[in-house]
Formats: structure tokens, C-alpha cells, sequence
């Protein structure tokens, strides 16, 4: 096998946690959803999202070479060696709540994965074509959707407002690169958050725009998910995640 | 938000190109661009079709089931409406 850099088990994990957490957040909308045909929308999404996470840990325990499969990678990690982003562990809320989360999410997943095609990796190269067919469905359904509850009633559109600013301070550190983001883009391997950030923040202000929302003021943004320092929701979200196979390793069913 | 507030759509999926589109079932959605969306999601999960009509349930004219004696009994005995009077060669496949 090629040889990769130091770090990039850890830049893999940051690509499958977003997607296994946000997948298994959206997962809880199952049989909730406000109608039936979006209760299958949103579930279709989560379950592209966690087959997305199954094949980017899977790789993942490949590339750590020690013998830990998708299933060990997702079920015995703790929370601090969880690095997806804060936004993603978020709670569902209400509807509009979600899907403001989900747009944040989608708008920059779809950029990232946009940049990861042109990986030196070819593994990863594939993987961020395939999952870029299922985005940019994300992130058309979630903008529909913005747009649509944004530029809606009185009361639709003080929730998506409400929703986009509590939500805010999570959305600067998709873009912000740390030293590993650095070091996997100087290897030809990873992405171009620089280069992301004003396409995404391009996007974002669009469908704000069309969905008459305004953009909240500058704030404190948090940080700290990439680097496995979380809010206090991951803890909860694994130990629903996780309880079966730590009570019984290797459980199949 | 209830079903009730939007309005019914039929949905027509198409398999595949050169094929017709077929009715297979209908939704509820606030416009035609939603009801394209959830007939995506709602019909084409397990890879069905690769194009979908949508169209409001109430502009379908539908013929009554009171009328079905007068307009379809009468084409029952016109057996010479069926192309079931040729002789066709053994060759012949595919009719």
C-alpha cells in the first residue's frame, strides 16, 4: 500500500464522524417527520449519509493498519476521539431547526467534497464522487426547504431566524483549517478550506437572501470538534449509538 | 402543517428511456417542484425511474364507474376487433 502521511487516519475520521453523527442526529427523525413524504425525504438523507460514514471508516481502519473495522471504529471510540464538527452533533429541535443545521452542513459538504475529487488519493478521490451525487440532493432539498419556511409565515420565518442564529456559532469552524488541514492539503491529499470558504459563504447568503433571513451579526464562533473537544451532546449521541455493542461486543443481527 | 393543507399529486415514473410513463401512486405536496421532490423520495428510492411527471389530482378528468356499462360492455362482442383471425407462421415470435 502507499504510503500515507501521519495524520491521515485522523483526517478520515473527521470525514466519517460528520457523517456518521449527522446520519445517525437525522436517523431520530424516523416515523416523526411532519408528513409522511418528509419523514422519507430526511430518512433517505440519513441513510446516505451513514453509508458514506461506512465507507470512509472502513478505509480508515485500512489505512491505521491496525486491524479495526468500520464497525470497531464507529461502537469503541469515545467522545474526545470523535472529530467530526460541533454543528453536525447539534440537536434536532424542530424541524426548522434541522434543517437549518442540515443547510449549514450541506452547503460546506458539498464544497469539501467538490475539493476532494481532486485528492492524490484515489480512494478517497472515488468516495467524494459518489457521495457528491447524494449532496448536492442535500443540499437542494435543504435550500427548498429554507427558502420555503424563510419566505413563509410570520411564525415559519421567526423559527428559521431564531434557528439560524443559535446555529451561527457553529458554522466557523467548517471553513477554519487547523494544522492537519494544512499538512493533508500540502500532501495533495485533502482540501482546500481557504478556497471553500468564500464559495461557501457565497451559497450561504444566496438562499439567506432568498429566504429573506438575515445573516447573523459577527460572533464568537466555537471551535473544537476536529480536534475531539466536543458539546456536551456527542456523549449522549454515542451512548444511544454505541449501547448495544458495548453491552455486546460483536452482536450481529 | 398538516397533509391536509396541500393539495394531492399523481405521479407518473418512467422506467426507463422508451418506455411509457406509468402512474404509481400520488402524494401530498405545496407545489410542483415539492411533489417532484417527494416523488424522488417517496417513489424512485430503489433506483425505479429516470424521469417523474407529477400533476395535480384535481385535473384529471375520470371517466364514471356508473357509466362502464354503456361505454365498455358493447366492445365485448366485437370479436372481429381483435386481430385473432390471421393464421401466423411458426416463425413468426414476439406477437
Amino acid at each position: 500500500m502507499t504510503q500515507f502521511p501521519d495524520g491521515y487516519f485522523n483526517y478520515l475520521l473527521r470525514l466519517g464522524d460528520n457523517a456518521l453523527i449527522l446520519g445517525q442526529r437525522l436517523s431520530k427523525w424516523c416515523g416523526h417527520g411532519p408528513v409522511l413524504e418528509q419523514d422519507i425525504a430526511l430518512t433517505n438523507i440519513a441513510l446516505d449519509l451513514v453509508g458514506q460514514a461506512r465507507s470512509v471508516l472502513a478505509y480508515a481502519g485500512e489505512i491505521e493498519g491496525r486491524g479495526r473495522s468500520e464497525d470497531d471504529l464507529a461502537y469503541f471510540r469515545n467522545a474526545q476521539e470523535f472529530y467530526n464538527v460541533l454543528l453536525v452533533e447539534q440537536p434536532n429541535e424542530h424541524w426548522g431547526h434541522t434543517i437549518v443545521r442540515q443547510f449549514l452542513f450541506d452547503a460546506f459538504h458539498y464544497y469539501l467534497l467538490q475539493e476532494l475529487t481532486h485528492s492524490q488519493d484515489a480512494q478517497l478521490k472515488a468516495m467524494a464522487e459518489k457521495s457528491l451525487k447524494e449532496v448536492t440532493y442535500h443540499l437542494r432539498f435543504s435550500s427548498e426547504w429554507m427558502i420555503r419556511l424563510g419566505d413563509g409565515t410570520d411564525l415559519s420565518h421567526q423559527k428559521m431566524q431564531d434557528a439560524i442564529n443559535e446555529l451561527w456559532m457553529y458554522s466557523g469552524e467548517l471553513c477554519t483549517p487547523d494544522a492537519l488541514d494544512t499538512a493533508m492539503l500540502e500532501a495533495d491529499l485533502g482540501a482546500n478550506l481557504q478556497r471553500i470558504k468564500p464559495l461557501y459563504d457565497s451559497k450561504v447568503a444566496e438562499v439567506l437572501r432568498e429566504a429573506t433571513l438575515s445573516t447573523p451579526a459577527q460572533t464568537w464562533m466555537q471551535q473544537g470538534g476536529k480536534q475531539g473537544r466536543h458539546t456536551e451532546y456527542l456523549d449522549y449521541i454515542l451512548a444511544e449509538m454505541q449501547q448495544v455493542q458495548r453491552a455486546m461486543p460483536g452482536l450481529n443481527w | 402543517m398538516t397533509n391536509q393543507d396541500w393539495p394531492l399529486w399523481e405521479v407518473f415514473i418512467r422506467a426507463k428511456n422508451g418506455l411509457d410513463h406509468k402512474h404509481v401512486g400520488s402524494l401530498h405536496a405545496a407545489d410542483a417542484q415539492m411533489a417532484i421532490e417527494n416523488a424522488r423520495d417517496v417513489y424512485t428510492r430503489r433506483s425505479e425511474g429516470v424521469s417523474i411527471w407529477v400533476v395535480e389530482s384535481k385535473y384529471i378528468t375520470a371517466s364514471s364507474p356508473d357509466q362502464k356499462d354503456s361505454l365498455f360492455d358493447p366492445a365485448d362482442d366485437k370479436v372481429y376487433r381483435h386481430p385473432t383471425f390471421y393464421h401466423l407462421p411458426d416463425e413468426v415470435k414476439h406477437i
